[in-house]
C-alpha cells in the first residue's frame, strides 16, 4: 500500500528499572512504489530499449516519410545504434517485445486504476494551482514549494503525459501494423502513411520524457532512485 | 523475533506482536491503520496509529526482499544469451502471426482510394528479389495448377481474364515502409478457385514463379473478394517488371506476399515450403 510510513529506529536497552526507554528515530521511510509498479517500470525499460532500437533499424529501410519515387532521406541513422541487424531481424525484436509492452502496460494501467494508485500520478485540475510555482523553482531559481506527496505537480504532469504517449505509442503502432484490420483507427491518424509519422514523433516524445526523467533522477539522488527497486523511500521531503 | 529489545519496543507502540515479514503483505498498513486519505501529510496523523518502527537491519532486510521480488525482469536477459535468443525471437514472431490471423476479419475490405489519390504510374516502385523481369515468354505461359482440386493443370492467361474483372484503387505496402496507391485489376482469385474446383478445406495456397520466388497464402486471404489473380494496372496490361502476365494482388497483405510472374499455384493442405522472405526471416502471415 503506497503510503505506508516507518520509522527506522535505534532501540535504546532496557534501564536498571526494566522500564523501556522511548527508542531514538534515525529516519523515516515512506512506501511509494507498489511492487507492481516498479514490475512495470523495470519490464517497461528493457521493452522500450528493445523497441525504440529495433524501430530504428526498421526506419533504416526506408528512412523517409515522402514518396519512394524520388526517395529523399530524412536522416540516416548509425547501424551501430539499432538493434536487429537488418530489417528481418529488426522486425521480430519489435513484433516480439511489443506484446511484453502492450501486456506490462495493461497491467500497470489495471493496477493502478484498481488499486486507486492512479492518484499518485494522475494529473489533475487541483494539481494545476502548483504547476506555476513548481515551474519557478525549476527554471528560475524561485523558493521550493512545500512537498507534501509524493509527486509534485510538474512531475504528475510528466508522467501522466509519459503514460499518454505510452497508449498514442500503441494506438499508431497498431495502425502501421494493420492499417486494414484497424482502418479506423488509421483514418484518424490520416491513413496508414501518416500513422508512421506519428508512430515515429511519438517515440521522439517519449526519448525526450526518458531524456528528462534520468536528468531528474541523477539530481535527486539514491534514496530517490532507490524507491523504484525497494519500494520504500528513505528520508522524503514530506 | 521476540527477545530482540527493538521488537519489543516496536510492540508497545503497536499494542500489537507483529514483525516485519508478516506485515510484508500489507506492509503494515492494517486499513483500519492508516489514514487512507493521498496527499494528506502524514505529519497530521496520529504516528501512533500509521507509523511503525523498526530497527535498521529489519529496514535493510525488507528492503533486500523487496528488491529481490523484481527478479521476474531478469527473466527478460534470457534474450540477450545467443542459443535462446533466436528460438525466443521466432516465437514472438508467430505469436504475432497467429495474432494476425485472428484479427484478420473475411468481410473487412481494404481502404479504396479515389482516382484523384493514386501514384502515378511512373512512380510505382519495381521491386523484386532478383530480376525486374525474368522473361516469361507470353505465348508460351501457362499457370499449372495442382493439388487439392477438382480441374488440375494448364490454365492459359485467357481462362483467368475470361472471369469477372475488378478493378479496386488500394494501398500497396513494402514491409520497408513505404506506401504507393496503385490502380490494379484482375479476377478474383476466389473465382479461379471456384473455376479450379478447389477444396474449400483446404488450408493454403502456394504458388511458384518465373524468377524462383515462392509465396503461400492462407485460405481466409486467398477467399477474400479483394485478393486479386491481377493482369492489369491503371487499366493496362500489367508490364513486366510489375511482373506480367499474372501476379497476385493482396489489399490484406504486405507486399512480398503479392507475388508477381506466376508459373503455378497449388492448393493444398500441408505447406512445404512457406515464402522466400519468410525463409529469410520474415512474418508468414503478415497482414495488414
Amino acid at each position: 500500500m503506497s503510503g505506508s510510513v516507518i520509522e527506522i529506529i535505534q532501540p535504546k536497552p532496557k534501564t536498571a528499572e526494566g522500564e523501556e526507554a522511548p527508542p531514538v528515530v534515525l529516519a523515516r521511510a515512506v512506501y511509494e512504489h507498489p511492487f507492481i509498479v516498479r514490475l512495470c517500470h523495470w519490464i517497461n525499460t528493457v521493452a522500450l530499449f528493445v523497441l525504440v532500437g529495433s524501430g530504428l533499424q526498421i526506419f533504416r529501410a526506408f528512412p523517409s516519410f515522402g514518396a519512394k519515387i524520388p526517395q529523399k532521406d530524412l536522416l540516416h541513422w548509425p547501424k551501430a545504434f539499432a538493434i536487429g541487424g537488418w530489417l528481418g531481424g529488426a522486425l521480430q525484436w519489435h513484433l516480439t517485445f511489443m506484446w511484453i509492452y502492450i501486456a506490462t502496460g495493461v497491467l500497470y494501467l489495471g493496477y493502478q486504476i484498481l488499486s486507486g494508485n492512479y492518484r499518485q500520478v494522475l494529473f489533475t485540475h487541483r494539481d494545476i494551482p502548483g504547476v506555476w510555482p513548481m515551474v519557478k523553482h525549476y527554471f528560475f531559481f524561485g523558493p521550493k514549494p512545500p512537498v507534501r506527496e509524493a509527486y509534485n505537480p510538474l512531475q504528475k504532469h510528466a508522467y501522466t503525459t509519459a503514460i499518454i504517449l505510452g497508449i498514442l505509442s500503441v494506438l499508431t503502432g497498431l495502425a502501421v501494423w494493420k492499417p486494414v484490420q484497424f482502418s479506423s483507427l488509421a483514418w484518424m491518424m490520416g491513413g496508414f502513411h501518416y500513422a508512421r509519422i506519428w508512430h515515429f514523433a511519438i517515440m521522439w516524445a517519449i526519448l525526450f520524457f526518458i531524456l528528462g526523467h534520468l536528468v531528474m533522477v541523477i539530481l535527486h539522488g539514491w534514496n530517490n532512485f532507490m524507491s523504484m527497486l525497494t519500494g520504500w523511500k528513505k528520508d522524503p521531503e514530506y | 523475533m521476540p527477545g530482540a529489545p527493538h521488537q519489543k519496543g516496536y510492540d508497545s507502540q503497536t499494542g500489537q506482536r507483529r514483525n516485519f515479514g508478516q506485515s510484508r503483505e500489507s506492509h503494515g498498513c492494517n486499513v483500519s491503520e492508516v489514514p487512507e486519505r493521498k496527499g494528506k501529510p502524514m505529519k497530521d496523523s496520529d504516528p501512533k496509529l500509521s507509523i511503525r518502527q523498526i530497527g535498521e537491519k529489519k529496514f535493510r532486510q525488507n528492503s533486500r526482499r523487496e528488491l529481490l521480488k523484481l527478479a521476474p525482469v531478469l527473466a527478460l536477459g534470457a534474450f540477450a544469451i545467443p542459443g535462446l535468443q533466436e528460438g525466443l525471437l521466432k516465437k514472438g514472431l508467430g505469436f504475432s502471426d497467429w495474432a494476425s490471423a485472428r484479427l484478420f476479419r473475411s468481410g473487412h475490405l481494404a481502404p479504396t482510394f479515389d482516382n484523384a489519390d493514386l501514384t502515378p504510374p511512373a512512380k510505382f516502385p519495381i521491386n523484386g528479389y532478383d530480376v525486374d523481369d525474368p522473361g516469361v515468354v507470353f505465348e508460351n505461359w501457362t499457370l499449372t495448377v495442382s493439388g487439392e482440386v477438382k480441374k488440375p493443370g494448364e490454365y492459359k492467361l485467357a481462362q483467368v481474364q475470361a472471369l469477372p474483372r475488378y478493378r479496386q484503387n488500394t494501398r500497396h505496402i513494402c514491409v520497408e515502409g513505404w506506401d504507393v496507391i496503385g490502380r490494379f485489376g484482375g479476377a478474383r482469385l476466389s473465382d479461379f478457385l471456384t473455376m479450379i474446383g478447389a477444396d474449400p478445406t483446404a488450408r493454403y495456397i502456394t504458388v511458384n514463379c518465373a524468377d524462383d520466388y515462392y509465396e503461400s497464402l492462407d485460405m481466409a486471404t486467398a477467399l477474400h473478394p479483394q485478393t486479386l489473380l491481377c493482369y492489369e494496372m491503371y487499366e493496362r496490361p500489367l508490364s513486366r517488371q510489375h511482373g506480367a502476365p499474372l501476379r497476385l494482388q493482396i489489399p490484406t497483405k504486405i507486399g512480398y506476399k503479392q507475388a508477381k510472374y506466376l508459373t503455378d499455384l497449388k492448393v493444398t493442405h500441408v505447406l512445404d515450403r512457406v515464402g522466400y522472405w519468410e525463409d529469410q526471416g520474415y512474418s508468414w502471415f503478415y497482414g495488414l
